[in-house]
């Protein structure tokens, strides 16, 4: 079916007062040598019919009945006053808004969510959204590249692999090199980022330090020391943190923290397969011309009426073209106001108790695989809601498990090579006593 | 100071919050709608989690705490609202928009079509809202599914050799083209001597700004009288430093490069990538196929052609089309099928029947690929959208599409031909772009000033000022969703403008006083920026 309203007559009406006979007229100008020689398409179906494909499709998906997957993309509640507000077709099939007159719901809700991620993060100032997570921390250390006029990031391997491969795609446009900070991955070893490999690698060709904070094993870096050691070196600390860990860890503005990016989808977004997500980034106000993507911010009408409109717009590529701080124009406003209705709905007693739940069951989950001699620790550092754990023949364990329905985390191996038999395994407030019983009973019955 | 304190802000006449004095003093504010931060109160919630078990609590005092250094001092000031406070913010956030769904919204290449309801109902399946993105390829066979399906049509719609589905919005599939673009040329060792990227004069920012991030040096090549690209300064600039043509086409000006199959010749023969900005697809589809017609790359941008929702500015997606040439470096991963007939899945899924004894992969062993352009395999939720609009369509019904989205621009051109000036004088494809030229030098009415004007008569306005080379430009995209009677009036309000422009131009220059706010302050934002709420000393 189409969505196009014109019946026959008034297609006919339209071609009269146009002077032409048909619409292939319409379409002379393309030359003849290259119009289209094929269109092999499926047939038009009208809605039962796409139904039936779309949900024929999704029920091949099998959705784990106990999930301990998480590795940066994290199964939450999210209220259903969240998916209430971002169902509105007023805030979903509106534009960029240009218009600010006639777009000051779009404005104020992402004036809003840049409050709350200037509160989450203790920075200045924080942007519209980006992509996701990992575009976000690359154009980050792109900024900080700019800011320090420097030409070469060190990056953490206890950041997120995907993380690290985003940021290397992004700088070899530039030709900016990445170094990468090896992590204490060593047998009883903690699993963080060593300070002292930092402050070996760091010299004065280095913009930023990226880290991140829960690491991907979900452990807690000292990042004051990181910060202290890529300041030695006059870079910046590039911090990638998880928002919800933010009302319980400090927040980066106040360990030193030069730029922060995040992965926003804890906030209120479907897992959806990895997308769309939101991107988070924040800065201090001195550096907010170097800052790419949109900002909203706060002025009035001739009225005296408070209004809100997109500003500082010399930074980008619709001004500025080749001169841009970035090329990003479309972003992720939804998911941003998904993550501001969200934080409002929790409010920061509902956070802090996100956070509590999700690193108790962590905690929880991590002891009782111990008690039953299941799997041990494989890293000895504090951990937030996420943790590496070793068990013997964990890959057909893993799959095993899966049969039944358990998703027992992430396989780390494939990444690390050295962290062999190592399951990434994450909590979250959703993660139930019994969630943890069944995991503990079938790894036990696969032995 | 909170909201309550307050007092309710009247409303005048014109159903816009009355100035009313500031407590602060001096200057006189009105708030339309006030922060959330100004609605919280200590203590009050919306939603609330369970306590852990004791039996938890007790497992998880055994494993190392948190140490006290990594916790955090200062609380973030979250605001403390109930439910119905915050539903009811939303909600008059949301009154204070303009949408598709409210009216029509003829900008200017943004393709701002009906978002089908069907997309968003099939988007929010438990089987794929709920799919994480590191599930196993085993228990993902759905996603993957889909993506390699979407896929498939998108190669057909477009006639290139492969997609990726990757790149999150239309910049970023430029990015991903011309990184491709760069490795390819690399991979024949001219990445060092290729270092220009050639961006018509018409061209989005985003192109020329993806070609400085890429590291190559943009170079613009002007229009000629016919709104086309130049092709003797095409010519003249094609060399052996050229890495690529960047083009848009339809271009911005609306209008079909007649000459493309000789600017086609002339890249390919200086040994350049050509790049099509497929920004404008939805001119035409079934009528035009780049890769078919020899483009080595495109992004597709889904939330234009393929009606996934705009969002108030994203999420989009843009999928990036390639010729054989660039295939290989496509961004990891790639949804592939690993087990089955491609045609033979393609002939089940396309006829309704089971696709569940093929399976489906994602193949992360590409050596030459650039790597990955963002988490994961791009924006899902925008692939189911655009499956679903697809297979809702069929081809004939993406015929139609462009069809009558090119016939409702003609007939916009048509219909202001007389009202406005009209600098490329032709048949057009989905967009039309007028010049507020006269307007402004006649009567002193600008662009702006019929922009607002627009707004007072209930319609969003054209994309103005762009593209660059139109003097006071005015770009109308009607798109095919559209009836003839929303043409018609909107015709009505232009030419009314037009009239009013020559007669009463302070009319014009007065709008917008219908809307919420009226003109805001743009200069002293940039120039003061006030990018957050200030809290009041005490709030916690």
């Amino acid at each position: 079916m189409t969505y196009s309203p014109h019946t026959d007559a008034d297609r006919e009406r339209m071609l009269a007062a146009i002077g032409v006979r048909s619409v292939d007229d319409l379409f002379a100008d393309i030359p003849a040598a290259v119009r289209a020689q094929r269109f092999d398409l499926p047939t038009p179906l009208v809605e039962q019919q796409v139904r039936a494909e779309l949900g024929r499709l999704a029920s091949l998906n099998r959705i784990p009945e106990v999930s301990f997957l998480g590795a940066g993309a994290y199964r939450h509640l999210i209220p259903a006053v969240v998916w209430e507000v971002i169902g509105r077709s007023e805030f979903a099939t509106s534009y960029t808004p240009y218009q600010p007159e006639v777009s000051q719901g779009t404005l104020q809700s992402i004036y809003e969510f840049q409050t709350l991620i200037c509160e989450l993060t203790g920075m200045e100032v924080a942007t519209a959204s980006h992509y996701d997570g990992a575009t976000a921390t690359a154009e980050a250390a792109l900024m900080a590249c700019r800011l320090t006029r420097r030409n070469r990031i060190a990056i953490s391997s206890a950041v997120h692999p995907q993380i690290r491969r985003v940021l290397s795609t992004y700088c070899s446009g530039p030709g900016i090199e990445v170094v990468e900070v090896p992590a204490d991955l060593a047998e009883g070893g903690s699993g963080l980022t060593s300070v002292a490999a930092v402050e070996s690698v760091l010299d004065d060709s280095f913009a930023c330090l990226v880290a991140q904070q829960p690491n991907f094993f979900g452990g807690v870096e000292p990042m004051g020391d990181l910060a202290d050691a890529a300041h030695a070196a006059g870079a910046q600390l590039v911090a990638v943190v998880e928002p919800t860990s933010l009302s319980l860890l400090e927040a980066p503005g106040a360990y030193g923290a030069d730029l922060v990016a995040a992965e926003g989808q804890p906030l209120g977004i479907p897992l959806s397969y990895g997308g769309p997500y939101v991107g988070l980034m924040a800065a201090p106000m001195s550096a907010v011309r170097q800052m790419p993507g949109r900002l909203v911010g706060g002025t009035h009408d001739a009225e005296g009426r408070r209004g809100y409109v997109l500003t500082l717009q010399a930074r980008e590529q619709h001004i500025r073209r080749e001169k841009a701080a970035s090329n990003i124009c479309t972003n992720q406003a939804l998911c941003a106001l998904a993550a501001t209705a969200y934080l409002s709905a929790v409010g920061p007693q509902g956070l802090r108790e996100v956070a509590e739940l999700s690193t108790i069951q962590a905690r929880h989950l991590a002891a009782e695989l111990e008690r039953a001699g299941l799997a041990e620790r494989r890293f000895t550092a504090p951990y937030f809601a996420e943790v590496a754990m070793r068990l013997p023949d964990a890959e057909r364990r893993h799959a095993t498990l899966l049969e039944q329905g358990i998703l027992a985390g992430h396989p780390l191996w494939r990444d690390y090579p050295e962290l062999d038999g190592t399951l990434l395994l994450a909590a979250t407030e959703l993660t139930t006593d019994d969630d943890i019983d069944r995991l503990v009973t079938a790894l036990a019955a696969s032995r | 100071m909170s909201v309550a304190e307050r007092p309710a802000p009247p409303t005048d006449a014109s159903g816009r919050g009355a100035a009313f004095a500031s407590p602060e003093g001096g200057e006189e504010l009105g708030v339309v709608e006030p922060l959330i931060f100004e609605a919280s109160r200590a203590g009050r919630r919306a939603v609330r989690f369970p306590d852990a078990s004791q039996r938890a609590r007790d497992a998880a005092d055994g494993q190392p705490p948190l140490p006290a250094w990594a916790q955090r001092g200062r609380p973030a000031r979250l605001p403390e609202v109930s439910e119905l406070d915050l539903l009811r913010h939303f909600n008059r956030l949301a009154h204070l928009n303009y949408a598709i769904d409210l009216n029509f919204y003829p900008l200017g290449s943004c393709t701002m079509k009906y978002n089908p309801k069907v997309n968003e109902w099939a988007a929010r399946l438990p089987g794929f809202a709920e799919s994480h993105p590191l599930d196993p390829d085993a228990i993902a066979q759905g996603s993957l599914a889909l993506e390699w399906l979407l896929a498939e049509l998108l190669k057909e719609i477009s006639g290139f050799e492969a997609v990726s589905l990757q790149p999150a919005a239309g910049a970023q599939g430029e990015l991903t083209g011309l990184l491709m673009t760069r490795a390819y040329h690399r991979s024949r060792g001219e990445g060092e001597t290729r270092t220009k990227v050639l961006v018509p004069d018409s061209a989005h920012g985003t192109n020329p700004a993806t070609a400085s991030m890429v590291g190559y040096q943009a170079v613009t090549i002007r229009s000629n009288d016919h709104g086309g690209i130049d092709l003797e300064a095409l010519r003249a600039a094609l060399g052996a430093d050229v890495a690529a043509l960047m083009i848009t086409n339809p271009s911005t000006l609306g209008i079909f490069e007649d000459q493309i199959d000789q600017v086609l010749e002339a890249v390919h023969d200086a040994g350049a990538i050509a790049y099509m900005d497929g920004a404008n697809l939805n001119a035409i589809l079934g009528r035009f196929r780049p890769g078919e017609a020899g483009f080595d790359v495109m992004h597709f941008n889904l939330h234009k052609t393929f009606s996934t929702p705009h969002g108030g500015g994203g999420p989009g997606a843009g999928p990036v089309g390639v010729s054989s040439r660039l295939e290989p470096f496509l961004p990891v991963p790639l949804p592939v099928l690993v087990n089955g007939d491609p045609d033979e899945v393609r002939r089940n899924a396309w006829a309704g029947r089971s696709t569940a004894s093929a399976r489906f992969a994602l193949d992360h062993d590409r050596p030459q690929s650039i790597g990955k352009v963002r988490m994961h395999t791009g924006n899902f939720g925008m692939f189911v959208r655009a499956y679903t609009y697809i297979r809702s369509n069929g081809g004939a019904g993406l015929r139609t599409v462009s069809d009558d989205a090119v016939l409702a621009a003609n007939y916009l051109r048509i219909g202001l031909a007389d009202a406005y000036e009209l600098p490329y004088d032709r048949i057009c494809k989905h967009e039309v772009v007028f010049s507020g030229r006269r307007q402004k030098r006649q009567h002193g009415v600008t662009t702006l000033d019929i922009a607002k004007a627009i707004l007072d008569a209930g319609v969003h306005p054209p994309t103005v000022y762009f593209p660059l080379i139109v003097e006071e430009a005015l770009m109308i995209e009607p798109t095919e969703t559209e009836s003839v009677e929303t043409l018609d009036a909107f015709i009505a309000i232009m030419r009314d403008i037009a009239h009013r422009a020559e007669h009463d131009p302070e009319s014009v220059r007065r709008s917008p006083v219908s809307t919420p706010v009226g003109r805001l302050d743009e200069a002293s934002a940039a120039r003061r920026p006030d990018l957050r709420h200030a809290f009041e000393a005490g709030d916690v």
